[in-house]
This record gives structure tokens, C-alpha cells and sequence, in this order.
């Protein structure tokens, strides 16, 4: 079968794949870079679970080709903790009890993260709707919400200082 | 406080702390991996061909094209299972329900199954497999598929619990009655009674990750399965009784689990996967598609539910009768006989009947969803009990007060009560800020309450003291929610040493005896037990240490707070030792320290919610908003405060999706006409509000710290509380669940 | 001692839902049962639950069953 060589950047770092021409990102970053932190709830884009951003736009990777990455940067949620330290909503996340499976959890830290980079003090509204991509069945949300809220102050704090 | 018992003063050091999650930087980095993030090397894609009819003979399946096409390693069909069930008909609708044999019985019964290099290949595969089929009648609907006429899903079927015996076909699978006394008494002793039918749409446990596995199987019948289960003992059980295999030759391992609410407690496809590795003698991936997960597995029952109650004009209920009718998918099921068990337990009547139909149809075969079978029969009962109490003019909260059951009442489904919560649950929604707050235009409130039984279940755990002191705890209760940090505290607290000292492990069916799924809100109720008494074990062995080491009776040393003490005024010379003295000690005082327990860990203890919901609903679209929300549940001892009430919010959240949104819509041609996240739309961030808990700790006395099960009680309420809320918001009945901007439109309508 | 059933067992009991059984235990409890009715034995083959004073016990045979206990035999029960 003939593949596609692609070049990009994922978190950062530089790296090249080849796939078929109809392979979606998602397949590629899960079973050729072994990001399996990406997850896959549905493929056809209506979960979230496999959010990443594409040049700091927020995408479902299972909608996207794998060959549409050339040239680009790709964030997943393993490029989330930084320097061995967990990134503020990570460690929201995690205080805040804002996940029992889990599945759900790296879409919404990525979607969280995109949010929070256009709109460092986002209102609960802002906060719901921003989200409204990414299905959890396990929280009823309340405690997701809560812990980006808590996780936004922390951020806006680190700036000013 | 109206309910206290033996456990209500006990004091903790740990339990009930909000720690962190041990398992939460793994889940927040990416890197736990769940069931399709595992690889083997040489690894193949496994992919299942799928029925297009809602009922269909099998008249030839020719896959001699597909095995042709190159990179196909193995083709699996009904042939390729021979019947090892040695006539037990539930293991055979597992095995019928994973692979047709012959018939299909609902649009997505599974007909064939490959095994390819790539998913490229396998999908091409599918295609060149031919599938003759010959179309028969088919029936989806509850109600329709009782009538005398229908289809006939399975003509072996004769209805059971009915006096004489059928001697005839029937959809019907089985009767069941609970109940006392006698209704047409207590109903002739009435001043009011209401009688309606209500209607249940299908709906699915919706969880996020697919059912995922990777299976191996050598010619020498030894096995792995690494699966998203919700029960890997269980699974491993099933798999081995299907196929054939020595129970301890095959090994499975749970991965993290994203989601199950039931839905991952029986075996769907894996005993396909299992197949497929034995014939290819490769390693074999099997990942279904959101719409395979819809098709083909796990739905709750769509139900039809006539409930009759009455009462005196002083408000006391005389009599409670109700007719319940579930749909069991293409397998029967016992749905009907727990909807007639819950029904009517929440309440303290004389007279009450209850009748269960358990109904097959041409639908994917149904599985539990948190707690099966109840928040349908829920709904029916709750919004009759609200149209009696306006009738009579009561407040709907007094009124389930005046006739709530009690310790003492005889429930309906039999046994009589101990010390229960429905009472202080109602009492503490009677008292709740949320019912003062102020009802704007188009807005309605509805409150409604909820019972689930619980269980227990055997259960075995292991726990090792390291040589530093610190603690592993290996279980084998799958974590569907958390349960890891419970344990963790319970074992902290047991044995005295911090909560971060401990790691929880789930082990795999190779490492620990038979522990049963993580079902019917058991794992932390069970597995605590099993740790409770596994650390008190090790803490026998580590005081038997201490005396050794000092030359007395163990008799004569205690432990506290992590360390062992010698009682007595001639002992008074003698240092404390503490638990980390003693690990340091343990390979030259006898060797490695640990604690043991296998349990069945029953007595789980009935629990109760009572929920209210504001509701807010646009008169000219009828789409309807949830403004407000609140859970009160009796939790028993809540071990960790926050996963307690996590799971009060995600079962309100599911109830509050299944009573406004979700449903399964089949066409007349009997296909599934919205299978994925798109048409079958589950509730988003934005469709809710924050959701209130109040936890109750009514002690349940059958555990050492007083824990009952939580996770199933909180969606039993939602569909009948939103019901009432929007039933008072419109100003008519609503009787038919979802309500969806259509039907409530269409029920103002025919009110007009 | 007197037992009490419900719900489809009742069939096995020839239609009686009180049955006069024997046994210190669960098991025992079970064992004399069926030697009454063996119709009931099925239904224990696939798993019943024991309410004793209310307590809902599914899989322990050896549950001791106190003197003057409320017993009753329910159908064995699911959960998710
Ligand atoms: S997997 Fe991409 S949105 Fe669901
Ligand atoms: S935590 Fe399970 S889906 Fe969100």
C-alpha cells in the first residue's frame, strides 16, 4: 500500500511518519507515535475524547488526516507536564476529583488548555460551552467545571508573577 | 440525628480525608492505558461483520473470496463454535449473542468475524464474505411483541411463572410477582385512586471508550486477554466455559476502564477475539466502532408500565398495584422481575402487587445500567404518587413522608426492613435550601425517590508490607470510579500508617482467587471488607514479630496507630515498635509480611435516594432545561467523600439524559436508525447545571465501617423527578419518557 | 422454621410462597428445601438470594440464620 511521508511536530519535538492517504491523525498518533493518550470514543467526532491541538487550533484528530499534519504542530495531552511538572489543570484535575474513568480526561485537559490560552478568565458559561465537544458519561461535569475554574486562577496568578 | 447505630460515633484518622487519586497522574498525563492502548508484537486486527436485518435465517455464509485476499489470517463463524455450554441456556445466549448460530436476531447480531494484518485489510475482508440471508418477521416493540400474534423471536421460549404451564411459543420469557395482602381490599378501602401507563424509550450505558481487547490463544489452549471489563474473573470464567479452556490457562487482565455502568459485565466479543488468535495462532485486536457499541451491545430495557395506586383522603397509601412490561433485547433476561422488585420499595403499604413481564424483541440483548431495571419503574410510581398527593391536595414531599417505608415496613418485593433511609432522605429534601427557592415563569420542580439493593459478592484481596514499611494492596474489584484511593485510606487507616504510604494494584486473574465484577455497587463496599480483614491479618503477623522480638506472649501486645505495643507494667521497658521497626526486621524474624483475605462479602445493605430538579421549559419548542439540581442519597460510611459524590452526579446526569434526550430509534424495517454520539446525544457540559449532593451516613451495620453501596441509587430517581418538574411546568402529565421537545409539544397540544 | 418465597420460586413450591424448612444455616437451609421441593433445585443451580431480617445474602451458604429469623427466598439479582 502506498504511504504518505509526512514531517511534523508533536510536542514539540520533530518527527516523520508515513500512512496511508486516508489514515486519520488520530490512528496515526495512537498506533504509529504511540500516543495512546489520545483516545478514540467514537471516530466520527462527536466525543472529543481525541482532542489535539493543530497549530494551537483545537481539533478532533479523528477528523483530520494524518497527511494534513505535514508541516504542522500537534499537542496531545502527553505534551501537557512540562519539565516533570504537571501542568495546572492536570494538578486541578486531579484535586478536584474531576474524573473517575478517566477516558474522557485527556480531550477535556487538551480542549481545557486551548480554552484557557484564548481565555484566561472564563466565566462558568464560557467554561461549559468551550466544552460542550467533549463527552464525560462518569461526572455529570460538575466537578470538570469546577476544576478548570480553580485551575484558570492558578494559571492567571502565574502570569502576574 | 434520627438514625444512629453502633457505627455512627466511630472515629477515623483517614477515612473520609479528600486525598488525591493514586492512579491520578497516570489518567491525567496520557499514560494509563485502557483497553484498545495495548500492542503485542505481530499483532492482527481483528473486525466483526454484522447482521443488516432485525431477523433473518442464515442460510449460507461463503467466505472463500475474503480468506483469499492476502493478509487475512483467520475467518471466524457460528461453525467455528462448538458447543461447550453442556446445556445450560444462559451460557448459550452469551455464546448465540457473540456469534449468530444460524439466525440473526437484531440489526448488529455479529454473523462472522476476521482477523487481518491491517484494519485496512480486515474492512476489505468483510466485504468479500457473502451472507445469504432469508428475511423473517421481526418485532421491536415491548408491547407489540406481547400481543398474541407477533413474531416469535425464539420458538423454544415458554413463558415462566404462569400456572399451568404454556404449552406454546411465547415472547414472554417470565412472570414474576412480588408483593402482600390484597389489593382489591386496599383498594375498596380508597377514597382516590390513579391509575396510568407510562412509556420507556431504550437507552444505552453510553460510555466513553468502546469495548476494546487484545487476545493470544496457542494450539496448547493457554491464553491472555487484556479487555476493558468491568469483571476479569468473570470474563475469564465465560470465555473458558465457551470455548473450551482450562479455567487457569487463560490469564485476563483489566485494563483502565473507561466507563462500564453495566454495560462491561458480560462477554460481547472478546470469546470472538479469543477464536480468532486460537485459528491465526497470532495475537488479535479487537476494537468495536461507537456504532458497534450501539448496535450490538449493552442497552437498558425500553419499557411500558401501568401503575394503580390509592389512598384514604388523610394521605396514607391502602394500596399499590403495577403491571410492568421490559424488553429483554433477543435473550431473556430478568429486567421485568427487577423493575416489579423495586417498584414499590420505597414505600410502607399493606396491600401491594407487583407484576413483572420479562419481553423479548429483535433488539441487541440488554444489559444492566447502574441500577437495572428501577428508574423506569421509578418513573411510573413517583409521578403517580405526585397525581395523587395534588389530588388530595398534599404537599408531594409530605406526602411520601406520611407513607415512606420504614425500619420495620415489610418491603414489596418480601423481606422486612431494618434500619433504612428513605425517611431521613425525604426529610432532608423537606428542609433543603433548594425547595424555598422561587419558581419563575415556565418553570417547574419535581422531586421523586429511588431504591436499589446493592450487593456484595466474593471478593479476595492481598496486601504485602514492604521492607521500608510501605504497603501493596493488590485487588481484584475492577476500578470503574476511583476505588483505588478508598482502599488505599481504608487500608491506612486499618494498619495506621499514612494514606500515600499504600498502592492499590488491581491484579490479574492469575495473581488473586475469583473476585466478582464490579457490579451492583460492590468494590468499595467488598474489597474494603476483603482489606479491612486482610491488613487486620497482617497486623496479627506483625504482632506476633513484636513479641518475638521481645521475648513475651503476643497477648501482651496491642496495636495502635501503626504501632505494636507490649500492655502490662512488666512490659514497661519496652519501646514501642512501629510498623516500619518491624518491615525493617521482617527477613531475619521470619520472613516477608503480608495479610490475606478471601471473602464473600454480602449484606450490602439497601439504599435510597431522593432527588428535586427545577426544570425550565420553552413553551413554543418545548425543549427543556435542567436549572437546578439535587441529589440527597444515603451513602452509608462515605469512605471518600469526593468519588461518593461523583457518583451521585454521574448517575443524575445519565437519569437526566435518559429522561430528556436519549432514545433508541428503530425504523419500521427494524434497523437502528441513530446509532452514534450524533443522533443519540448524551447530555454535554452545557445542557447542565452544577449538580447539589447531600450525603447521608446512615451506618450500614454489616461492615466494619459502616459502607453500603452508592454507585447505582442515583439514577433511579431522575426520570420520574424530571418528570414531575416538567409535568408541573407545562401544566400536563407527562407519561412518556424521553420528553423530548416533540412529545412535550405534542402532549400541551392534546391537553388543549 | 418457616420460609417465605416470591416471585417466580413460588411455581417450584407447587404455588406455596411459605414453606416449613429445616438447617442452622444458609446451606442447610437450601439443601432441606430442595430435598422438599426438587422442582426449586434449578432455580438454586442458577443462583437465589436470602433475606434474613432484611439482610440481602446471594452467595454465603455458611451465613448462619439466627433463631426466629425472617426468612425469604428471593430470585438472584443483577446489578450494573
Ligand atoms: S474519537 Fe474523535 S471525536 Fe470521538
Ligand atoms: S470520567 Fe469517565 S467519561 Fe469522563
Amino acid at each position: 500500500m502506498s504511504g504518505v511521508t509526512v514531517s511534523a511536530k508533536v510536542n514539540g519535538d520533530a518527527v516523520q511518519y508515513v500512512c496511508p492517504p486516508s489514515e486519520s491523525l488520530m490512528d496515526v498518533l495512537r498506533n504509529r507515535l504511540n500516543l495512546t493518550g489520545v483516545k478514540e470514543g467514537c471516530g466520527t467526532g462527536d466525543c472529543g475524547a481525541c482532542s489535539v491541538t493543530l497549530d494551537d487550533r483545537l481539533v478532533c484528530s479523528c477528523l483530520v488526516l494524518g497527511a494534513e499534519a505535514e508541516g504542522r504542530a500537534i499537542g496531545t495531552v502527553e505534551g501537557l507536564s512540562q519539565d516533570g511538572e504537571l501542568h495546572p489543570l492536570q494538578t486541578a484535575f486531579i484535586d478536584h476529583a474531576a474524573l473517575q474513568c478517566g477516558i474522557c480526561t485527556p480531550g477535556f485537559l487538551v480542549a481545557a488548555k486551548s480554552l484557557l490560552g484564548r481565555n484566561p478568565n472564563p466565566s462558568e458559561e464560557e467554561i461549559r460551552y468551550a466544552l460542550a465537544g467533549n463527552l464525560c458519561r462518569c461526572t455529570g461535569y460538575d466537578k470538570i467545571v469546577r476544576a478548570v475554574q480553580s485551575a484558570a486562577k492558578v494559571m492567571r496568578k502565574q502570569k502576574r508573577s | 440525628m434520627p438514625y444512629e447505630t453502633d457505627y455512627t460515633n466511630q472515629k477515623f484518622s483517614v477515612i473520609g480525608n479528600r486525598v488525591n487519586r493514586p492512579d491520578g497522574v497516570d489518567k491525567v498525563t496520557g499514560r494509563a492505558k485502557y483497553g484498545a492502548d495495548a500492542s503485542a508484537a505481530g499483532q492482527l486486527v481483528g473486525k466483526i461483520l454484522r447482521s443488516p436485518h432485525a431477523h433473518a435465517l442464515i442460510k449460507k455464509i461463503d467466505t472463500s473470496k475474503a480468506e483469499k485476499l492476502p493478509g487475512v489470517k483467520a475467518i471466524v463463524t457460528g461453525d467455528d463454535f462448538p458447543d461447550f455450554t453442556g446445556g445450560n441456556r444462559s451460557l448459550m445466549d452469551t455464546l448465540e449473542n457473540c456469534m449468530a448460530r444460524g439466525r440473526a436476531l437484531y440489526d448488529g447480531h455479529a454473523v462472522a468475524a476476521v482477523a487481518a494484518v491491517d484494519a485496512q485489510t480486515a474492512n476489505q475482508a468483510l466485504k468479500l464474505i457473502k451472507v445469504t440471508y432469508k428475511k423473517l418477521p421481526h418485532v421491536t416493540d415491548v408491547d407489540e411483541a406481547m400481543k398474541p400474534n407477533a413474531p416469535i423471536v425464539h420458538d423454544w421460549i415458554r413463558t415462566a411463572g404462569v400456572d399451568p404451564a404454556p404449552t406454546t411459543a411465547s415472547n414472554i420469557s417470565q412472570r414474576n410477582e412480588f408483593g402482600h395482602g390484597d389489593v382489591e381490599t386496599g383498594f375498596a378501602q380508597a377514597d382516590i385512586i390513579i391509575e396510568k401507563t407510562f412509556k420507556t424509550e431504550q437507552t444505552h450505558q453510553g460510555y466513553i471508550e468502546p469495548h476494546a481487547c487484545l487476545a493470544t490463544l496457542g494450539p496448547d489452549g493457554v491464553g491472555e486477554l487484556w479487555v476493558t471489563t468491568q469483571g476479569h474473573f468473570t470474563f475469564r470464567n465465560m470465555c473458558a466455559s465457551l470455548l473450551g479452556l482450562d479455567v487457569a490457562k487463560l490469564k485476563v487482565t483489566s485494563s483502565e476502564i473507561g466507563g462500564g455502568f453495566g454495560g462491561k459485565t458480560h462477554v460481547w466479543m472478546e470469546p470472538v477475539a479469543l477464536q480468532l488468535a486460537r485459528k491465526s495462532n497470532r495475537p488479535v485486536k479487537l476494537v468495536m466502532t461507537r456504532e458497534e457499541v450501539f448496535k450490538a451491545t449493552g442497552p437498558t430495557s425500553s419499557t411500558s408500565v401501568d401503575v394503580k395506586i390509592g389512598a384514604k383522603k388523610n394521605g396514607r397509601i391502602t394500596a399499590a398495584s403495577a403491571e410492568l412490561r421490559y424488553q429483554s433485547g433477543a435473550f431473556p433476561g430478568m429486567w421485568g422481575m427487577l423493575g416489579a422488585m423495586t417498584s414499590f420499595a420505597c414505600y410502607d403499604l399493606k396491600h401491594v402487587k407487583s407484576v413483572g413481564y420479562d419481553v423479548l424483541c429483535n433488539r441487541p440483548k440488554v444489559a444492566a445500567y447502574r441500577a437495572p431495571s428501577a428508574p423506569m419503574a421509578a418513573f411510573g410510581v413517583e409521578s403517580v404518587i405526585d397525581l395523587l398527593a395534588a389530588e388530595l391536595k398534599m404537599d408531594p414531599v409530605e406526602f411520601r413522608i406520611k407513607n415512606a417505608a420504614k425500619k420495620g415496613t415489610q418491603a414489596s418485593y418480601g423481606p422486612v426492613y431494618g434500619p433504612i433511609g428513605i425517611g431521613p432522605t425525604l426529610e432532608a429534601v423537606k428542609n433543603h435550601p433548594h425547595m424555598k427557592k422561587r419558581l419563575g415563569k415556565n418553570q417547574g420542580r419535581g422531586v421523586a425517590c429511588g431504591f436499589w439493593f446493592n450487593f456484595g459478592g466474593q471478593t479476595c484481596t492481598d496486601l504485602n508490607i514492604g521492607i521500608d514499611g510501605s504497603v501493596n494492596l493488590t485487588v481484584g474489584t475492577v476500578d470503574v470510579g476511583g476505588s483505588r484511593a478508598s482502599l488505599a485510606l481504608i487500608a491506612a487507616e486499618e494498619l495506621g500508617v499514612d494514606y500515600d504510604q499504600v498502592r492499590v494494584t488491581i491484579g490479574d486473574t492469575s495473581s488473586l482467587g475469583h473476585n466478582d465484577t464490579t457490579e451492583g455497587s460492590r468494590g468499595t463496599f467488598s474489597s474494603g471488607m476483603a482489606t479491612i480483614f486482610a491488613a487486620r491479618n497482617a497486623v496479627d503477623v506483625m504482632k506476633q514479630r513484636a513479641a518475638d522480638t521481645w521475648g513475651i506472649p503476643v497477648d501482651q501486645v496491642v496495636w495502635e496507630e501503626g504501632v505494636a505495643r507490649a500492655k502490662g507494667r512488666q512490659n514497661s521497658n519496652l519501646p514501642p515498635l512501629s510498623l516500619k521497626e518491624i518491615a525493617a526486621k521482617s527477613p531475619r524474624t521470619g520472613g516477608p509480611i503480608a495479610g490475606h483475605n478471601e471473602v464473600v462479602a454480602d449484606g450490602a445493605g439497601v439504599s435510597f435516594a431522593s432527588h428535586i430538579c427545577d426544570v425550565e421549559v420553552d413553551p413554543e419548542t418545548g425543549s427543556t432545561r435542567v436549572i437546578r439540581y439535587t441529589v440527597v442519597q444515603d451513602a452509608g460510611k462515605a469512605i471518600h467523600p469526593d468519588y461518593v459524590e461523583g457518583q451521585f452526579q454521574g448517575g443524575a446526569a445519565q437519569g437526566i439524559g435518559w429522561a430528556l434526550n436519549e432514545e433508541y430509534i428503530y425504523g419500521d424495517d427494524g434497523t437502528l436508525q441513530n446509532a452514534g454520539f450524533l443522533d443519540y446525544r448524551i447530555p454535554v457540559c452545557s445542557d447542565l447545571p452544577f449538580i447539589d449532593t447531600e450525603i447521608l451516613e446512615i451506618p450500614n451495620p454489616n461492615h466494619p465501617y459502616g459502607v453500603r453501596g452508592v454507585g447505582e441509587t442515583s439514577i433511579v430517581p431522575p426520570l420520574a423527578a424530571i418528570g414531575n418538574a416538567v409535568s408541573n411546568a407545562v401544566g400536563v402529565r407527562m407519561t412518556h419518557v424521553p420528553m423530548s421537545p416533540p412529545r412535550i409539544l405534542k402532549a400541551i397540544e392534546d391537553a388543549q | 422454621m418457616e420460609i417465605r418465597l416470591s416471585g417466580i420460586l413460588c411455581q417450584a413450591t407447587g404455588g406455596a410462597s411459605t414453606v416449613e424448612v429445616s438447617g442452622a444455616t444458609i446451606g442447610e437451609m437450601l439443601a432441606s428445601l430442595a430435598l422438599k421441593h426438587p422442582a426449586i433445585q434449578d432455580h438454586l443451580d442458577d443462583g437465589v438470594a436470602v433475606a434474613i431480617n432484611g439482610e440481602i445474602y446471594r452467595d454465603r451458604t455458611d451465613q448462619v440464620i439466627p433463631k426466629g429469623a425472617e426468612v425469604f427466598l428471593l430470585p438472584r439479582i443483577e446489578g450494573g
